[in-house]
């Protein structure tokens, strides 16, 4: 939904209309504090904090489920840790808006939060007590991930090689302007429906490159076509 | 390779012009300026970007000391004994030369924000319309003690590449058999994430050859680095009994050294050691608190444009600034240079702002043909710079995908350093 509104800012900024910023509300850490008032009577965060009736929640983002040592969890949590379940942004925002809906004989007496925004800021104040990314860049994203999906009518725009020309200083950063092929392969000259195959091969994790799925992945369709138009005219 | 880049500059022309809006014209001195100070990942590429994309339009002067420029990423390569010391050397005669930029070779010492000037050792007060700041990193005074800068010949940082990373290879190059080489890890935020524990592969790859008994002692103030299962596990098939890991657990935040004895105390034991590399704590390379535009140890910058907050008219990239989720890493300071490039020239020449995206990607050697990596993309938000998504390598890979990722560094290597110098 938001992708669809960096479309149109896209376009309106390539007729020399600059963007202004995309609206965002993931979460305030501030209100989350207060809605966690609700989790204190169990569980403890930040320095120092200790397992109570549940486990305690530094570092909890990135973490495997039941994974904190010394506490002794449910069955069913054990047998989801075993399944290879992770604490994310997602994963616990499924967990928090409804606990036994995720892990089945959970002991988390919880009814769960419903509201969005609430889990949201919840998140928000609990991602403050785990590892930063920019002190260890593989720590979990502090900000949702917003996934393209697009009508067929964006899917039939033309690529505009001025915007892809913009967006290409991200590739040149590795991929070079002159075509060397050294250690990472060349993308110039190449023939418009072969890249912009091969970028949706990549964002749709076909083609297997974690640094191309990445790249790709946030990629409109859009932007994939205007760095088609540009890397073919070199 | 420089007759396509003709080419390119050639067919960006054509695009640039087809989208430029009428000029702003700076006030008082025909084309607005852009003073650059600091020459690295982040300087050179928004010196070069500004150059090439405005066609001329912008004054672009960038100051930097030296004239050779050594990249602390890779240094740690050489002291592998992976590339010499000329694959890590870069001159800034390209941008001179085919970019029109005003390359000087000095130090920024002073800004005066008011009346808008960067005055350098040299004596010249040099007028900017925007300025934009990348001078990387400082170090924390006092934050090891016993250390200070005087006793950088008998334990060197080499975390500023050049001299000191050819200082610190001739002494583990010197150490007698079976000696000790000690380093003292920074606490966060620093300079590369992974770089200190890079350097220790890379230390163990050297002395496995040449020394095959001598030891490694880290002494680190943090519980968790970046890829430490990726670099743990590298460090047990590699060098296997050679590298002790002291975290805080084991008193590795509490370390003081005596440069004149060549010891190490971790914890009130004394350990006499050959070689004690000491990384100290960070903060923003001197000249952002000369500006007054930081907040602690480091300069707070708006997401979308990396303005100062302090100041409209001051940007600041890389190592220096206070953004949010990325790593202090040349990959984020040449991504954060691109997107200050394009807000820049937009407010300067009415050309289009595209909005923000930012990535960054470290790449690791554990030893030679086995790399692995870390990379995430981040978006702007109005607090910060966001982390939005990522990937890390995984332990028990093949050896054939880490052979390949030890190649895509290289790479990498001379895609970033085109990108920075032409």
């Amino acid at each position: 939904m938001m992708k669809a509104k960096l479309y149109i800012l896209a376009a309106l900024a390539a007729l020399g209309w600059a963007a202004p910023a995309a609206a965002h509300d993931h979460g305030d850490p501030e209100r989350g504090a207060a809605v966690f008032k609700a989790c204190k009577s169990c569980h403890q965060v930040g320095e120092g904090a200790k397992n109570r009736v549940g486990p305690m929640l530094n570092g909890v983002f990135g973490r495997p489920a039941g994974a904190v040592e010394g506490y002794r969890y449910s069955a069913g949590m054990e047998r989801e840790r075993a399944g290879g379940l992770v604490w994310t942004w997602d994963t616990l925002d499924a967990y928090i808006e409804n606990p036994k809906a995720l892990v089945s004989k959970t002991r988390m007496n919880f009814r769960g939060i419903k509201d969005e925004q609430k889990r949201a800021d919840l998140l928000a104040y609990l991602r403050l007590f785990s590892d930063n990314p920019a002190d260890i860049p593989e720590a979990e994203p502090t900000d949702v991930s917003e996934l393209p999906n697009l009508s067929p009518e964006v899917l039939a725009l033309v690529g505009d090689p001025a915007y892809g020309e913009y967006l290409s200083s991200e590739c040149t950063t590795c991929h070079q302007v002159d075509g060397s092929d050294e250690g990472i392969p060349s993308i110039t000259g190449w023939p418009v429906e072969d890249f912009v195959v091969a970028m949706h091969a990549y964002k749709e994790k076909i083609r297997p490159h974690p640094v191309m799925q990445m790249m790709a992945g946030r990629l409109s369709n859009e932007e994939i076509a205007a760095l088609a138009a540009y890397f073919n005219g070199l | 390779m420089k007759l396509n880049r003709r080419g390119f500059i050639g067919a960006t022309a054509g695009a640039t012009a087809a989208l430029a809006a009428p000029m702003v014209r700076a006030a008082s001195h025909g084309r607005p300026k852009v003073v650059v100070v600091g020459g690295g990942a982040g300087g050179a590429t928004v010196a070069r970007y500004l150059a090439k994309d405005s066609q001329g339009a912008i004054d672009v002067t960038l100051i930097e000391p030296t004239r050779t420029y050594y990249t602390c990423f890779f240094s740690n390569l050489y002291l592998g004994g992976l590339v010499d010391l000329n694959y890590i050397a870069h001159s800034y005669g390209t941008l001179a030369a085919e970019y029109g930029i005003n390359v000087v070779h000095d130090w920024a010492t002073g800004i005066d924000r008011d009346a808008k000037t960067v005055a350098t050792a040299g004596g010249y007060s040099i007028p900017y319309d925007k300025l934009i700041l990348s001078p990387g990193i400082d170090f924390v005074e006092g934050s090891v003690p016993g250390w200070d800068i005087s006793a950088q010949n008998e334990m060197p940082h080499a975390y500023k590449a050049g001299s000191q990373t050819e200082l610190l290879r001739a002494q583990i190059m010197a150490m007698p058999e079976g000696g000790t080489y000690a380093m003292v890890a920074p606490p966060n935020p620093y300079r590369c994430p992974p770089g200190p524990y890079e350097r220790v592969s890379m230390v163990a790859r050297i002395l496995k050859q040449h020394n095959p008994t001598a030891k490694i002692i880290i002494a680190d103030p943090k519980p968790k680095f970046s890829k430490m299962a990726l670099f743990q596990d590298g460090w047990s098939r590699h060098y296997d009994g050679m590298i002790e890991w002291v975290g805080p657990d084991f008193g590795g935040d509490k370390v003081s050294v005596d440069p004149g004895a060549m010891t190490i105390d971790i914890d009130g034991e004394v350990t006499k050691v050959d070689v004690c590399n000491v990384i100290p704590a960070m903060k923003a390379g001197r000249i952002c608190e000369m500006a007054g535009i930081t907040d602690g140890n480091w300069a707070p910058v708006h997401a979308r444009d990396l303005r100062s907050k302090m100041d409209d008219n001051i940007h600041v990239l890389g190592d220096s600034c206070a953004q949010g989720d990325m790593p202090k890493s040349g990959f984020s300071a040449n991504s954060q240079a691109k997107v200050c490039a394009n807000a820049v020239r937009g407010e300067l020449t009415g050309s289009a702002v595209f909005p923000a995206k930012f990535s960054n990607t470290c790449w690791s050697s554990l030893d030679e043909n086995d790399g692995v990596k870390v990379g995430a993309t981040y978006e702007a938000t109005d607090e910060k710079i966001a982390k939005v998504d990522g990937f890390i390598s995984k332990t028990g890979e093949d050896a054939a995908m880490r052979q390949a990722t030890y190649e895509e560094s290289f790479g990498w290597y001379e895609g970033i350093t085109s990108d920075m110098f032409g």
